[in-house]
């Protein structure tokens, strides 16, 4: 068994296509979707968690990138710059997941890209703005 | 109570290397260990530091004549206006100025993405700056309109210069409505979903300080990573404010107004900041070392974070409607654990003042004092303090149409 958060991305020419439908009909995957958005430029962006056999979830992604999806890690997602946090915590009460977290004496901000569900919460509750996103997506201005 | 200790006498020991100086958080544990008595009579100076938003700074500038000369009218800094209101080339760029095609809170909440405390940060960081400006023209300033760019090191004077800084405590904000606001202390999160402080609480300059005994006009500090000097007191300034016994307020109480050169100093310590749904400001890092004049001192600078309290406010209908008071008086110590318990229930705590900021500001300090390079001076005048009768004014609602003329 195998258990990954992952993030597709689609090409404008494969979006509408039901991938979805195939991941679990095909490939016997269990998939639990965490989000899912289309930029203008009718880029698709889908975060969902895949379990299933370790052989059929590499069949799976096999058969993704033959359609032309990126397949990436969900936490490659978000970024903290720290060369711009001020470590003043603010992010720390709207981060729901705790991957952005105050450490006490320290008293400084730390972000574990492994909790991070992507949210995108903090882009904006951070007045310094060191939260950044990597890529375009339907909710970037 | 009488000196034992002048600033003369702590200057020459500054100037040997032999000043004795501690942090306003390392001298806690030395206090607990020696004595108030014992440590005054070993200690010469106590370092403080705060590094946290702070809306009322800015920067006055001389950027020199074009030829031909010009009289600036309308003028725009990155498009972020800028008042020309003084002389031909003198001009004010306030932090939190916006660009006049921001769209603030038309779509609400706002994102406030770059405002006048970014030009600073900018400007500090060495960045070519655009500067685009009209004029009506006179005989003597003929130039109607000018397009150009600037660095800070080619214009004649930047001088920062902030109204209201450093402010001795403040609110902790909360929200008791149903849905989120966005506010100058952050995002609250309806039915108290999170308590937001802003002080560096034992290390701030002003709990340290409480009366205003040795921090007074003239006053060198640190200011933005370089030095600066205490000019005035700062607007909205009450030092009237209820004290604890130990003389704190227990609300915002006195405040200061800075000034420094801009040129000597680091885009580290003058962050731009947006406000999601309020604005743009900056964050100001600063700092105040406090002489050791006598025991009285040594005691107020030894204040921990267990004795300082910060009343929590409604920012949902409290503060804006200036309805009610305080829900209760929390301490900086309960503050900084991460969270408080208000009506029974535990409300999660975050700061907007960087507290890792304010420690490395006041050991910043302390390894310029210890290092010769940053001497004390003796206070010009001093501040209005607690017994000067000096109040908050509200600005009066009154019918225009009936006034004395």
């Amino acid at each position: 068994m195998i258990k990954q958060k992952i993030v597709l991305r689609y090409p404008p020419h494969v979006v509408e296509q039901p991938t979805i439908y195939h991941l679990i009909k095909d490939f016997d995957l269990m998939v639990n979707i965490l989000r899912a958005d289309i930029n203008p430029k009718k880029e698709g962006r889908l975060m969902m968690e895949l379990s299933g056999s370790e052989k059929n979830y590499q069949r799976a992604l096999e058969w993704l990138q033959e359609l032309g999806l990126q397949i990436m890690g969900l936490e490659q997602q978000i970024i903290w710059r720290e060369d711009r946090c001020t470590h003043c915590g603010a992010c720390t009460v709207i981060c729901p997941t705790e991957a952005l977290a105050f450490n006490r004496p320290e008293m400084t901000v730390s972000f574990d890209e492994y909790k991070c569900v992507v949210c995108e919460l903090c882009l904006k509750a951070c007045p310094a703005r060191a939260m950044e996103t990597l890529v375009e997506n339907a909710n970037a201005k | 109570m009488e000196n034992t200790r002048s600033i003369e006498e702590i200057n020459e020991k500054i100037k040997t290397g032999k000043a004795v100086v501690f942090t306003a958080e390392e001298i806690i544990s030395v206090v607990e260990e020696k004595g108030i008595k014992d440590t005054a009579a070993s200690v010469d100076v106590v370092t403080t530091g705060t590094f946290g938003p702070m809306c009322s700074s800015g920067v006055f500038l001389n950027v020199g004549h074009p030829t031909p000369r010009i009289k600036l009218n309308e003028i725009y800094l990155n498009s972020v206006p800028a008042y020309a209101g003084i002389a031909a080339v003198d001009l004010y760029l306030g932090a939190t100025a916006l660009p006049t095609s921001d769209p603030a809170n038309r779509n609400y909440p706002g994102d406030f993405i770059y405002g006048g405390g970014h030009v600073i940060e900018e400007l500090v960081a060495g960045k070519e700056i655009r500067m685009e400006a009209t004029a009506y023209g006179t005989d003597c300033y003929p130039l109607k309109k000018i397009d150009t760019s600037f660095r800070l090191s080619e214009i004649n004077e930047a001088t920062l210069y902030n109204p209201r800084n450093a402010y001795q405590n403040y609110n902790v904000a909360v929200n008791l409505g149903s849905k989120t606001i966005y506010t100058y202390m952050g995002v609250l999160k309806m039915n108290m979903g999170n308590a937001n402080y802003s002080s560096a609480g034992q290390l701030s300059p002003l709990f340290n300080d409480p009366l205003l005994k040795t921090i007074g006009i003239g006053t060198r500090i640190f200011l933005g990573g370089g030095i600066g000097y205490v000019a005035w007191h700062g607007t909205q300034h009450n030092p009237g404010a209820k004290r604890a016994e130990n003389d704190t307020p227990v609300y915002p109480g006195a405040t200061l107004a800075l000034v420094g050169d801009l040129k000597q100093m680091e885009p580290r310590w003058l962050r731009g900041l947006s406000f999601l749904g309020y604005g743009a400001t900056m964050q100001v890092g600063m700092g105040v070392p406090i002489p050791v004049l006598n025991e009285e001192i040594m005691r107020s600078c030894a204040v921990r974070d267990e004795d300082l309290k910060a009343p929590v406010v409604d920012y949902y209908r409290g503060y804006p409607y200036k309805e009610g008071s305080e829900l209760a008086l929390v301490s900086y110590a309960e503050l900084k654990s991460g969270s408080i318990n208000i009506r029974g229930r535990e409300v999660p705590t975050a700061s907007l003042s960087s507290y890792a900021g304010a420690r490395e500001i006041a050991a910043t300090l302390k390894e310029w004092i210890q290092g010769g390079r940053f001497t004390l001076t003796a206070l010009s005048a001093p501040l209005p303090s607690a017994d000067s009768g000096v109040k908050m004014n509200a600005l009066p609602q009154r019918d225009p149409d009936n006034r004395e003329v």
